[in-house]
């Protein structure tokens, strides 16, 4: 169902690291360390200031992928992979964008599901890579069905 | 507490166990993560689509799992990460999060990384690689 979406990616777009934003971030996932919060640590730091936790892409708008729409229910998050160059530093912007590696279907223990593989990048400026990421959704059949009705 | 650098594979770094799971630990996570999929926040909502009950995100318990890494930060950074999730985490839970040097090889370690719950049940396992840094 999804397989025209295989290769589409979204546009890149600019976000900046906000310093409050990865506090609450940080907060939430009860990691309130200094390297992440103290200014001072930061400065002091092998970085030269603050960085996010490794999982604070998740509050990056990635942008919108052309001609896909998934489901808004039937879906599971299977596996999450992160790959640094390096890590994310606190007040520097970070150019993100979407793109869909690979969808496939099979026959489940609870009849036909569709896997996909959505890449999650983040650059610099320039272009260089900082992370990239891959999130797998498992998609039911119910919801696979109810995107070809 | 050890070093990254004097670890030997078969060992582990400080494990951290969470208090029990609250709903307000979800709304926190949901507000600062930007997902506020009712199953995480919404009881009738979850019972509707066929759950037991609010289950957590997977990234807010992947999230934490990270932060056993974070003391060591000096030293290095979690290069690759890379979790499959294996069983849901509810309300009142209480998850251990562990890491376990798998192997070394040059100025990379390859941890064993479980999340689990108060039965013995993984929730999360996967892989991280913390790469030394000079």
């Amino acid at each position: 169902m999804f397989d025209a979406a295989i290769g589409k990616k979204s546009e890149r777009v600019r976000n900046l690291v906000d310093r409050n934003k990865v506090k609450q971030f940080a907060r939430a996932i009860g990691d309130e360390h200094p390297i992440y919060l103290d200014e001072a640590t930061g400065s002091a730091s092998r970085y030269g200031s603050n960085i996010a936790p490794p999982t604070y892409p998740r509050v990056f708008d990635y942008g919108k992928i052309e001609g896909l729409t998934l489901p808004p229910k039937g879906l599971i998050h299977g596996e999450q992979i992160y790959h640094y160059e390096r890590p994310i530093r606190v007040g520097e912007e970070v150019y993100c964008y979407a793109r869909v590696a690979d969808y496939k279907e099979r026959e489940g223990k609870n009849g036909r599901m569709g896997i996909m593989r959505i890449e999650n990048n983040g650059e610099d400026s320039a272009g260089n890579l900082i992370f990239s990421s891959t999130v797998v959704i498992i998609i039911n059949e119910a919801a696979i069905k109810g995107m070809n009705g | 507490m050890n070093t990254m650098e004097q670890l030997r594979a078969g060992e582990g770094i400080n494990s951290i166990e969470l208090p029990p799971v609250t709903p307000e630990a979800l709304v926190l996570y949901a507000e600062a993560s930007g997902d506020h999929n009712p199953i995480h926040l919404d009881e009738d909502e979850a019972k509707r689509l066929g759950l037991p009950g609010i289950i957590a995100h997977g990234m807010w318990t992947m999230g934490n799992l990270a932060k056993l890494f974070t003391p060591y930060h000096e030293e290095g950074f979690l290069q690759d990460y890379q979790i499959r999730f294996t069983g849901m985490v509810f309300l009142g839970d209480i998850i251990t999060l562990q890491a376990k040097l798998a192997s070394k090889k040059d100025r990379l370690l390859t941890f064993q990384v479980t999340a689990s719950n108060q039965n013995g049940i993984d929730v999360l396992k996967g892989n991280a690689i913390f790469k030394l840094v000079d």
